[in-house]
């Protein structure tokens, strides 16, 4: 939780073009304008970004909270090596990575899709809206639960249940959870993050001017090419915006690792700061890997913050 | 002829497709609610008892089982509720020095609001866990969640609220303010009417992602200040049949968030997108 460099204001700041003698009461009257900005500024930073230049000092010291540890020392960049050269934490960051990519990118083709088939007019078009929504409305860990524990659990589960009533054989003993533990994830986050995606494509579509979309169809335009150069440049903007904060919350996602596989198999970068600092105690590797998710979270932000501050110029 | 026969194809075709899809989304949740609503020897078998005889048990056992869920309600409540207010009262000051009068900058301090929220939770939860539990020694206490959940949806509300008070015509305040209206007069006359479906949709959202939230519970709480979520995931068990009593509690907890979505769908997508889409 740190800041990063902001793009470079837009022409359309205020202050932008002010004669001199504004700038002069803007001076004086600046303090009073700020005021109201203050408390929140300073709570933000205090209660995020503290946190983080606190975890930022720990990454470099040598800080085990098991019993039998050595006291706390200096470590130099120890705990940095250790998160770079051990294969558990390689292999949560190569995790974080792929679900982050499967899933954002499943949804955001299925979002479309589903979004364009909700943009005609049918009966029950309003149900089938809120069908769709109901899975993003699922409180995350008692989805995840319930799709470990009812869904896809070996035996139990719905979907080992249906496929033996289907007459598979063998049905009773598929694993998902330990076999696939990763695509599991991805499904329960693909069907929990697609009706996000999909309001966000809708809300886009839906802003689309229609005559445009008839006057191409008069004019003899196909269907595909209708799509090809008048829809997909119109919601190009949504889907930015759509995959830039699925992948802010995805690349977070700790709830559905904990509450399917507890781990096993599919650890993210989140679960693994989670399991080295709450279950083993070492507070230095921790740290060293929270700085590590940063690092990388900042190369996302960065594109993100493109994505938003174009579409703020485009308010302006 | 041939796209006679292309609309009548789409005509069924789309409803067909999008009724489909539906109710494979939907699937999931009615067979958790099924499950929760079935005696629990009979929600755990192969293959699923569907037309098993309904029961409440589960949904009364959560209330009466020597670990019961309410405490667990009632902090998810509080933090929730309160940890909105919160964010209200910080952000809604923050957005109008961000839109009404703008200061100097003001998109370098939007974009310094929205990129804490880019950053991962994860990134402070080891300084906050030794602070709250070495430092000031408050462990296990609400008070801490209120003040992590606001500065978590801080940024969310800053942002929505601005792109809701940007709509307010500086004319009109320019005017009042020449006619001699004072700032509060100018607040609550002319900026509140405009701003309160910003305000409706800014609480929602905070509400929804401050209910939801579970790594930070999990890792500063244990039975005192417990929340719903937490909770939900103690109730998996080893030793006797747990699905329906899990599915119950899992449904209970999401009840408020399903109700408060479905009633403001419109507001969930402005929220969502950070007020970007209207």
């Amino acid at each position: 939780m740190a800041s990063v460099t902001a793009p470079p204001p837009t022409a359309t700041e205020p202050a932008a073009g002010r004669p001199p003698e504004a700038y002069k009461k803007w001076g004086r009257e600046s303090w009073k304008l700020r005021a109201p900005l203050l408390p929140a500024l300073i709570f933000l930073i205090v209660v995020t970004q503290l946190p983080f230049v606190a975890t930022l000092v720990m990454s470099f010291m040598s800080w085990s909270a098991q019993p039998d540890a050595p006291e706390r020392s200096f470590a130099g960049l120890d705990n940095f090596k250790t998160v770079f050269t051990t294969p558990a934490y390689r292999t949560a960051v190569l995790n974080t990575i792929e679900m982050t990519v499967v899933v954002v990118g499943v949804s955001a083709v299925l979002a479309l899709g589903i979004a364009m088939l909700l943009n005609h007019a049918f009966i029950g078009r309003g149900l089938v809206r809120t069908m769709m929504i109901a899975p993003f409305l699922i409180v995350p860990i008692a989805a995840a639960v319930f799709w470990g524990n009812g869904i896809l659990m070996t035996g139990f589960g719905l979907v080992d249940g249906v496929l033996g009533q289907l007459g598979v054989p063998g049905a009773q003993d598929i694993a998902f959870l330990t076999d696939h533990p990763k695509l599991a994830i991805e499904i329960e986050l693909i069907w929990q993050w697609t009706p996000f995606m999909m309001l966000i494509l809708l809300a886009g579509l839906q802003s689309q001017d229609p005559e445009v979309l008839e006057a191409a169809s008069i004019d003899g335009c196909s269907g595909w090419q209708t799509f090809v150069h008048m829809t997909l440049p119109h919601v190009r903007r949504y889907l930015e915006l759509s995959i830039v904060l699925g992948t802010i919350f995805i690349v977070q996602n700790f709830d559905s690792v904990l509450g399917m596989t507890g781990g096993l198999n599919s650890t993210n970068v989140p679960f693994a700061v989670y399991e080295t600092f709450y279950s083993a105690k070492d507070y230095g590797v921790a740290s060293a890997l929270g700085v590590v998710v940063v690092i990388g979270s900042l190369i996302i932000a960065t594109f993100a913050l493109r994505v938003v501050s174009s579409l703020l110029e485009e308010e302006n | 002829m041939r796209t006679w026969n292309r609309r009548r194809v789409a005509k069924i075709a789309i409803p067909l497709a999008a009724w489909l899809i539906g109710i494979v989304f939907v699937i999931p949740i009615l067979y958790m609610v099924l499950t929760s609503l079935h005696h629990p020897q009979d929600a755990q078998t192969y293959p699923p008892s569907w037309g098993a005889p309904l029961t409440l048990e589960n949904y009364a056992g959560l209330f009466t089982s020597a670990s019961p869920i309410t405490p667990a309600l009632i902090n998810s409540v509080i933090t929730s509720v309160l940890s909105t207010l919160l964010v209200l009262a910080l952000a809604i000051p923050a957005a109008y020095a961000l839109a009404i009068r703008p200061v100097k900058k003001w998109s370098d301090v939007m974009f310094f609001f929205l990129s804490t929220k880019m950053l991962p939770m994860v990134a402070g939860i080891l300084p906050l866990y030794l602070f709250t539990t070495k430092v000031i020694n408050m462990p296990d206490n609400v008070i801490i969640l209120i003040l992590i959940y606001t500065a978590m949806n801080l940024p969310i509300a800053v942002w929505m609220m601005r792109s809701f008070l940007v709509e307010v015509p500086p004319a009109i305040i320019e005017a009042a303010s020449i006619d001699g209206a004072s700032t509060f007069r100018i607040l609550t006359r002319i900026v509140a009417p405009i701003a309160m479906p910003g305000v409706a949709a800014t609480s929602l959202i905070c509400f929804i992602f401050a209910w939801n939230e579970q790594l930070y519970a999990k890792v500063l709480t244990s039975v005192a200040a417990q929340t719903g979520p937490v909770y939900v995931n103690t109730l998996i068990q080893t030793e006797h049949a747990y699905l329906a009593e899990l599915a119950a509690g899992a449904t209970l907890i999401s009840l408020p968030v399903l109700i408060a979505g479905f009633a403001a769908q419109d507001k969930l997508v402005q929220g969502l997108s950070l007020g970007a889409v209207k």
